[in-house]
This record gives C-alpha cells, sequence and structure tokens, in this order.
C-alpha cells in the first residue's frame, strides 16, 4: 500500500520523466547519424534524416568501404593490427610491474610511483616532437609498429596503477601458502595470481582497447600513409574541406564505433568497473 | 657484526633483483618512449639559435594571428577568437559545473527511476565512441542542412542559430562546449552513481519518515556524502578540457579564423603545420604545467593511497 502511493509522489513522476527525456536526448544524434547513413542523401536533406519513410539503402556502407579513395576497410584492419598488441603487451607488463609495486619493497619504491601518476596526467601532445625524431631514426615512422610500441608504453602507466590497487586487495594466504612449498615468485605470479585477477583484466583490457582504438591524436602525427592510416583518421578524411557528404560520413563514423560498443555492451560491468578504477584507483 | 650487516645487504640485494626482475621491462618502455621524450620535449622548448633561451615561450604567449595565439589580449570580451588558452578556460568554466551538476541531479533523479540502467548504459554511450567521431557528430547536430539543432531554431525564427554552428565565429567554441556535454556527461553520471549507490538506504529513509523534502535530503544528505566523487569528476572534467583536442580537429579544425582553437590544437599546428618545433614544444610545456597543476590533487589523493 505504501509503496504504491511512493510510486505517484510528483517528484517520481518528475524523475521518471526527465531521465528518460535525457536519455532520449542523448541517444538522439546516434539515432541521426544512424538514419542518414542508411537513406539516400537527397531525401534526408529534402525532409529530414526524422523523416522514416522512403527508401533504405547500405550503398554509403559499401562505398566507404570498397572505394580507394575512403577505404574504411584498410583503416579497420590497421586499427585491429594496433589495438590487439597494444592491449595485450601492456597489460601483462603492466601486471608484472603492479605485482612489484604491491608486494616487494625496494629501492626508490615511492618515487617510481609518483613518476607512474605524473605521467598519467600527461598530455600526449608533451611526447611527440622527440617520438617523431626517435621513430625516424629507428626506421619506424609511418609503421604501425611504431605506434603499437607508443600505445604499448603509454598504456603501462594507467595499467599499473589500476593493477596495484586491485593486487593489494587480494588475500595472501594462497600466496604465502605457494612460498612455502618451493614456489617462485614467477611461478606464483603466472599461476596463481594472474588467473584469479581475470575481472580486473578485462576491466583493464577493455578500457586499454577501446582507448587505442580510439586514438587520433599519436596516429595523426606518426602515421601518415593511406595504407597505413588507422580509421580514425580515415574517417575524418571522408569530411572534405567544403563540402561534406553526410550519408558517407555518417556511414563511417558508425563503422568506426562499432568495436567499441561491442565491447561495451559484451563487457559493460567491467568496462564501467575499470573507468571507476581509472579514476579512483579502486577496482 | 660485520657479518650481520654482510647478511642483512645480501637480503636487500636479493630484494631488489627480485622486485627490478618484475619492475624491468615497464621499466625500459617507459623510459624509451615516454620519459625520454618528456625531457627531450622540455629541452627543445628552451632551445634558442645558440644557448637555452626563454624566446619559444615569449614567441608562443605573445603570438597575434588569431590562428596560433594562446591570448588575444585585444579582443576580449567580443566574439571569438579570444586566443586557445582563452578558449581552454571558458570551455573548463561552462563544462566543468554543467557537467559536473547534471550527472550528480540525474544520479540522484535515478534512485526513484523505472529501466535505470538502461538510462545509464545509454547516457554513457557517448562516453565509449571515439572522439573523433564525437566531433563529427557535434558538426552534424550543429548542421543547417541535416542537424536538429539548427532546424529547431529556425522554427523559432531565430536567424542567427538556424544556421550551421560550426561555421561561424560567434557560435563555433559554443557549439563544441555544449557537444562535449553530451559526450561527456556519462563519465559524471557513472562516477556520482557509484557515489549515490554507496549511501546507507537508512540514512535517507529516516530522513524521509522525518518528513524532509527530496530537495533537502538531496542538499543535506545525498550531496555532501557523494562530495569525494563530485571533486573527482571536477578534476577529471577539468583534465579533459584541458587536453581537448580530437573534437576540435573532427567539427572545426580551429575554425572558422581561430575561433575554436585549443591549446593542443594550437601545438599541433606549430608541430605539424609550421614545422616550428621549439614553440610547439614551449606550448605542449605550457600545457603539460596546467594538467600537472590540475592533477596534483589526484597524485596526492592516490599517494594517501584513497
Amino acid at each position: 500500500m505504501k509503496r504504491r502511493i511512493m510510486l505517484f509522489k510528483p517528484s517520481v513522476i518528475i524523475s521518471n520523466l526527465a531521465a528518460w527525456i535525457i536519455a532520449f536526448i542523448w541517444l538522439l544524434p546516434f539515432i541521426g547519424l544512424f538514419m542518414t547513413s542508411t537513406r539516400p542523401f537527397e531525401e534526408v536533406v529534402l525532409k529530414g534524416w526524422w523523416s522514416i519513410i522512403g527508401d533504405y539503402t547500405i550503398k554509403n556502407y559499401i562505398e566507404v568501404l570498397k572505394n580507394q579513395q575512403y577505404d574504411l576497410y584498410t583503416g579497420f584492419k590497421n586499427s585491429l593490427i594496433v589495438a590487439l598488441p597494444s592491449t595485450v603487451m601492456p597489460l601483462i607488463i603492466a601486471a608484472m610491474a603492479a605485482y612489484a609495486f604491491s608486494r616487494f619493497s625496494f629501492i626508490m619504491k615511492n618515487l617510481l610511483f609518483i613518476l607512474i601518476l605524473v605521467i598519467m596526467a600527461i598530455p600526449q601532445q608533451t611526447m611527440v616532437i622527440p617520438l617523431f625524431f626517435l621513430l625516424k631514426s629507428m626506421g619506424l615512422l609511418d609503421k604501425l609498429l611504431g605506434v603499437i610500441l607508443i600505445h604499448s608504453s603509454w598504456g603501462i602507466a594507467w595499467i599499473t596503477f589500476f593493477m596495484k590497487n586491485y593486487f593489494s586487495m587480494l588475500p595472501r594466504d594462497v600466496e604465502e601458502a605457494a612460498r612455502v612449498d618451493g614456489a617462485s615468485y614467477a611461478t606464483i605470479f603466472f599461476k596463481i595470481i594472474l588467473p584469479i585477477s581475470i575481472p580486473a583484466i578485462a576491466a583493464a583490457a577493455a578500457i586499454q582497447f577501446t582507448w587505442v582504438w580510439a586514438d587520433f591524436f599519436f596516429a595523426l602525427i606518426f602515421l601518415y600513409s593511406p595504407e597505413n592510416m588507422v580509421i580514425t583518421q580515415k574517417v575524418v578524411a571522408i569530411k572534405g574541406q567544403y563540402h561534406i557528404d553526410w550519408g558517407l560520413l555518417s556511414a563511417g563514423s558508425i563503422l568506426a564505433m562499432i568495436p567499441p560498443i561491442i565491447i561495451y555492451a559484451a563487457l559493460q560491468k567491467y568496462y564501467l568497473r575499470g573507468m571507476v578504477g581509472w579514476v579512483t584507483g579502486k577496482g | 657484526m660485520a657479518q650481520k650487516n654482510k647478511a642483512y645487504r645480501s637480503i636487500r640485494l636479493r630484494e631488489f633483483k627480485r622486485a627490478y626482475s618484475f619492475l624491468l621491462p615497464a621499466m625500459i618502455l617507459l623510459a624509451i618512449f615516454v620519459i625520454y621524450p618528456i625531457i627531450g620535449t622540455i629541452i627543445i622548448s628552451f632551445e634558442g639559435e645558440s644557448s637555452l633561451t626563454l624566446d619559444n615561450y615569449i614567441a608562443v604567449l605573445t603570438e597575434k594571428s588569431p590562428s596560433k595565439a594562446l591570448i588575444l589580449t585585444d579582443n576580449i570580451g567580443k566574439t571569438p577568437p579570444w586566443g586557445a588558452l582563452v578558449h581552454n578556460i571558458v570551455w573548463i568554466a561552462i563544462h566543468v559545473p554543467v557537467t559536473t551538476f547534471l550527472g550528480l541531479i540525474l544520479a540522484y533523479a535515478l534512485v526513484h527511476v523505472y529501466g535505470r540502467s538502461i538510462v545509464k548504459s545509454l547516457v554513457f554511450l557517448s562516453m565509449v565512441i571515439p572522439m573523433v567521431v564525437g566531433g563529427l557528430i557535434i558538426r552534424f547536430i550543429f548542421d543547417a542542412q541535416v542537424g536538429v539543432i539548427p532546424r529547431l531554431f529556425s522554427l523559432i525564427g531565430l536567424e542567427g542559430l538556424s544556421r550551421t554552428w560550426t561555421a561561424y565565429p560567434q557560435t563555433a567554441l559554443f557549439s563544441l562546449i555544449i557537444g562535449s556535454i553530451w559526450l561527456w556527461l556519462g563519465f559524471s553520471l557513472t562516477i556520482h552513481s557509484a557515489a549515490v549507490d554507496s549511501i546507507p538506504k537508512s540514512f535517507i529513509e529516516a530522513a524521509r519518515i522525518d518528513g524532509a523534502s527530496e530537495l533537502q535530503i538531496f542538499r543535506h544528505i545525498v550531496a555532501p556524502s557523494v562530495w569525494p566523487a563530485t571533486l573527482t569528476v571536477m578534476v577529471m572534467t577539468l583534465l579533459w578540457d584541458l587536453k581537448i583536442f580530437d573534437i576540435v580537429y573532427a567539427a572545426t579544425q580551429g575554425g572558422p579564423g581561430g575561433s575554436s582553437t585549443v591549446l593542443a590544437y594550437v601545438m599541433w599546428l606549430y608541430f605539424a603545420r609550421a614545422l616550428d618545433y621549439g614553440k610547439a614544444a614551449a606550448t605542449a610545456v605550457i600545457l603539460t604545467i596546467l594538467t600537472l597543476i590540475a592533477a596534483s590533487y589526484m597524485i596526492r589523493r592516490s599517494l594517501r593511497g584513497g
């Protein structure tokens, strides 16, 4: 009885209304983009993307993927080639470092930890000038490998921070028992710690992959041949200087956001945990 | 005594080896691809003709061309361009309070909302997409030909706002700022929501039984107990606004006439367009200093382990 009265309190009605209106407004640009990408552009211009009656087509998608001028297929492939190792490599390396931070005492520990926090805050712009010349001298400029190395190094800082907090919360009795049985620290780390840290690893992997996939600045500086560009570069390139074909641009934008949205949908719980852990350090 | 010392030292050495065998791969990559370039940028920013100077900094700060200026002192008060640094500050002044506050009230309102997890997911969606795509979407919703917002204003009959916002100096910067609220609200909502959920239900129930209104509960119980989260959201939003680049590049290219430039964009112009590495480095260092000042709160809190 009491619950039912609660349901019709004005504040409850207003909350529901306001929340759903905001949710609708926040979704609207995506709907608009999707409608524009699936309708002939003349119809969109004439009647607006919100008119749902008319022709639908996947012509725009085929065009941006296949036409050599846009070639989103190559961008998509390159982004995957960059994002997968740039997720796996820093995860393993940073997890090892995080284990050292959470279990051992060593010289300069505090200093190194401060360094990691500072790196997390520093903008990408601060690194690219010397990196440009470093990659050039290594022969890695305009190569996907160069960008993979940079993303992997860049990701180490925040993943170390994130995993350290997770490891610090793990109970230690299993590790101690393994030590008594004569297991080495390497064995303990790879056979015990990593397997029980799967939730944290999934969270960090979801965020790191999304970030690398979404990166534009590093790619803009270090990759410039059309065959080496990643998806974010290719999508922006669809937009002409003066004329914009919104049909093509919206189709390209949708393609570029599919992998991160799939990851978010599939790993939502981990994703949000990673996001909260990234800022608060509490996985 | 000496023997004990020796034993102690060998234990320390073993600990050292053990720790650094775990740290070594991370340290090598960080040293080559992060630390070295940061130091390099600082050095380049002070490099002059023959010796170390402040010339780059002076040149960057007193630059007068609208597309690269950091502060255009003779144009403050009128419409943009005001200079990249001023644009960043205006961005922060609008974006930080709006996003923080909207996320906070929405997080509390959601407690009573049916399907709140769906609302949360929908609002968070714009956080997931690449920010260049976010910039293109901003360009899209403010486009006179296809966008919703100019169409709405043309219905009301406001001529000045029914054209493509990103193409005019009066509106370009503000369309980006409004768009960034859309992009970033999901972050504020998520962090606040986690904090609201951790308030003990009994607190709010007790206040309600005592006859407190929703507004009073919000002001005196909810807002104070989530304050650490609010502070986190404000600092992170501020940091994001300082480093903003992708949105600007995708939506306006800093234009028209430099009316929507930001620090990171000017740095890129110096680097990639002017090939002036000294000035690019100086701009990057200025951006870094601002970022570190803002981040010092987060860094200190993390060191306390909180």
